[in-house]
């Protein structure tokens, strides 16, 4: 790759990153007013966000945190909650040049997101790293300013607003959630299965004492490996 | 070094080797059909269980959340765009709750 060839993929990887970065922004913000109600300070909320980067992860360590979950249902809920960066990961391990160097498999590797994901799976050919540094460098600060900045006005913001801005994460996860849905009927049974249960075991007296991540646990081994068993995936090209 | 911050790092150590790993160990696809299929199925059930009954009892009050569930799913089948359903349940709990507190 010439220097030219660098630039202009460093570039491309700003301007497909800046909206993301917005998006993250709202995110994180309303990430942040839950890390605030776990008891985290803002620096605390900067570094999670810098280190684990995943809305629905977060969230799980936030409430986890405020539950006073132990650290290997921590774990536990976070290999869960990200699990599907695991396939997303074996998914980007199919479109290495064989001449990229190594270190960048840990470096860009590290941050793999849903939208990051997205838009590298979405450029032809093999991917490319620079590309994927520069979407990185200008969405990344945002995701974790957002969650900083939610820590910190998340109590100077009226009521209605802090509110509101609580079910962005949540509107975040339909959108991630429906849309597959719409395409195939068993993603779309698992997910009506799975509100129904978790509404279920949070309301049963027998179950409603199983703290929500080890619900998020049990509930993810049961229906997915339900589904996996009764309809396994052929040749559908995984969560990509 | 206290509870949170061992939280925090213990969450970042396992999300960081669940994205390396399979990037820098796996350099073939994952053939067995199960485990393919359970990992494809994981993401949605895990985000659904995460999303439901907890958006309905994230608002200050529970009409607001079921509105927000359902402007969510239907702005989600429409326009798939995170951002486009993340604002339009913000919206919809800010404009009822307006109304109704």
């Amino acid at each position: 790759m010439s220097k030219q060839e660098t630039k202009t993929a460093y570039l491309e990887g700003l301007r497909d990153g800046f909206p993301i970065g917005l998006g993250y922004f709202a995110v994180s913000f309303s990430l942040g007013i839950a890390a605030r109600n776990a008891g985290l300070n803002a620096f605390q909320g900067l570094i999670a966000s810098l280190l684990c980067n995943a809305s629905a992860g977060e969230y799980a360590l936030f409430t986890l945190i405020g539950a006073g979950g132990t650290y290997l249902e921590i774990a536990l809920v976070t290999l869960i909650a990200n699990a599907r960066y695991l396939l997303m990961s074996c998914a980007l391990s199919q479109r290495i040049s064989p001449e990229m160097r190594d270190f960048h498999r840990y470096l860009f590797g590290g941050i793999i997101t849903d939208e990051f994901f997205g838009i590298n799976i979405a450029r032809p050919g093999y991917l490319e790293p620079v590309y994927y540094y520069g979407a990185i460098s200008v969405a990344t600060p945002l995701w974790a300013v957002g969650t900083a900045l939610g820590i910190v006005m998340g109590n100077l913001l009226p009521g209605r607003v802090v509110s509101a801005l609580s079910v962005a994460l949540y509107g975040m996860f339909l959108a991630i959630i429906i849309p597959p849905a719409k395409k195939d009927r068993v993603v779309a049974v698992s997910v009506v299965l799975s509100f129904v249960l978790s509404w279920l075991f949070s309301r049963l007296p027998a179950l409603s004492g199983i703290s929500a991540g080890s619900r998020t646990i049990a509930l993810t081994l049961l229906i997915a490996g339900g589904a996996a068993l009764l309809f396994p995936v052929k040749e559908k090209e995984g969560a990509a | 070094m206290s509870r949170v911050w061992l939280s925090i790092l213990t969450a970042a150590a396992v999300s960081y080797v669940i994205r390396v790993l399979p990037l820098t160990l796996i350099r073939r696809p994952i053939k067995n059909v199960f485990l393919r299929s359970f990992l494809y199925y994981v993401p949605y059930v895990t985000l659904a269980v995460m999303t439901f009954p907890a958006i309905v009892e994230a608002t200050d009050t529970m009409t607001a959340g079921v509105a927000a569930l359902a402007v969510g799913v239907i702005a989600a089948l429409l326009n798939g765009n995170l951002i486009t359903v993340a604002a339009a349940c913000c919206a919809v709990v800010f404009l009822l709750e307006l109304v109704i507190r």
